[in-house]
């Protein structure tokens, strides 16, 4: 489905939540986050099976074809 | 939170504890099936509940309506749970479990090392999967997490949770979302007697299966510490009035497990007084009831 390796023009295929999103190379939690339109508050974030702290966001960096996990609460019982 | 009825005596239940935090309301409620987060907040606020659950899933990153239910709850004075709704297995509830104390860290409430632990076994009868429940609540337990254990009602299922170190155990009355009330009281008096033997201060929760403010009531009447229901109130024809009902339901409960029902009998007793009568009674059983047919209920 996609490279394996950042594309010319810089930007690298990620998974997340399942769906493929296209990232600068070296794009960050929180970069993804602004590009997707998430707030920081509110929400866990998964990379490749292990919890990204919110005090981290702005210095994890993301790689190509990594698989990414964003959830948030939704009503349940 | 102010008694319903001003003109009840001055009974003031013991607080709920659970794990490190305690709460006046004996009733937690669920977020979810509502029609609109408006009403879910309304009802939540009728029913004077401290402690909403709630499920993680996944963001959705592109038709996000932007409204998020947190925005319509006063999370000053409410405890989000989050669950493990949707866990089949241990490590599937470990995770989601993860994930929901994050999401509570990234909103700085207070309290946040908490999970209600759900981990079905089949998917059409929604029914707990016990085996992979004890598994999971002894990694949670291990991993800092309280556990609150949603699991059936089998006393002995219902102790191993707790030796293994869950802070409330927390028996199904009756299928999820089934209304069919507490269907074996006789397993959740053995539960209550048996978790509480030396521990008088451990909370059983039932959750699951509350129908509507009587079954909530029995479930307090028969030991049980809280109830924890959802579709009751959401799934009825004004929740925020069944949310008031189950809440005046839990004070009613709790007051009269407090107060201590009365002996049943197999026969009737005149509250009126015999002596006096203008005319003779007519009737046998009467006569012989005496001492007879008393049904001690506890």
């Amino acid at each position: 489905m996609s490279t394996s390796q950042p594309d010319s023009v810089g930007t690298m295929p990620v998974l997340v939540n399942e769906q493929r999103v296209d990232l600068p190379a070296g794009a960050t939690v929180q970069q993804l986050l602004l590009q997707l339109g998430l707030p920081r508050r509110g929400l866990a974030v998964e990379v490749n099976g292990e919890i990204v702290p919110q005090r981290s966001f702005d210095e994890r960096r993301l790689f190509v074809d990594d698989r990414i996990e964003v959830v948030s609460l939704v009503g349940g019982g | 939170m102010e008694q319903s009825s001003d003109a009840g005596p001055a009974i003031a239940p013991d607080l709920l504890r659970i794990g490190s935090q305690q709460f006046q309301s004996r009733l937690l409620m669920g977020s979810g099936r509502f029609e609109s987060f408006e009403l879910m907040a309304a009802a939540v606020a009728a029913s004077a509940a401290e402690v909403v659950t709630f499920a993680v899933r996944r963001e959705r990153l592109y038709d996000s309506s932007g409204r998020n239910l947190l925005d319509f709850l006063d999370l000053q004075n409410l405890k989000l749970l989050p669950n493990t709704s949707g866990a089949y297995d241990a490590a599937a509830a470990v995770r989601l479990a993860r994930m929901g104390r994050e999401i509570l860290r990234s909103l700085e409430v207070p309290v946040d090392n908490w999970v209600k632990l759900e981990v079905l076994g089949d998917s059409r009868t929604l029914l707990p999967d016990p085996i992979e429940t004890l598994r999971a609540t002894e990694l949670l337990v291990a991993d800092g997490f309280e556990v609150l254990c949603y699991t059936s009602d089998d006393p002995i299922l219902a102790r191993r949770l707790k030796a293994a170190g869950a802070v409330s155990v927390m028996p199904a009355g009756s299928p999820i979302g089934s209304g069919l009330g507490v269907l074996n009281p006789h397993n959740l008096q053995t539960i209550v007697a048996d978790l509480k033997a030396t521990d008088p201060d451990f909370p059983v929760i039932v959750d699951a299966g509350i129908g509507t403010a009587s079954d909530a009531a029995l479930a307090l009447e028969l030991g049980a510490d809280a109830v924890l229901l959802n579709s009751a109130v959401a799934r009825a024809g004004d929740p925020v009035k069944m949310a008031w009902a189950m809440r005046l339901a839990v004070e009613a409960g709790i007051a009269a497990r407090a107060a201590g029902r009365m002996g049943k009998s197999r026969f009737a007793s005149a509250s009126s007084p015999e002596i006096g009568l203008l005319t003779s009674p007519v009737g046998v059983v009467s006569r012989i009831s005496e001492g007879l047919g008393k049904v001690k209920d506890n």
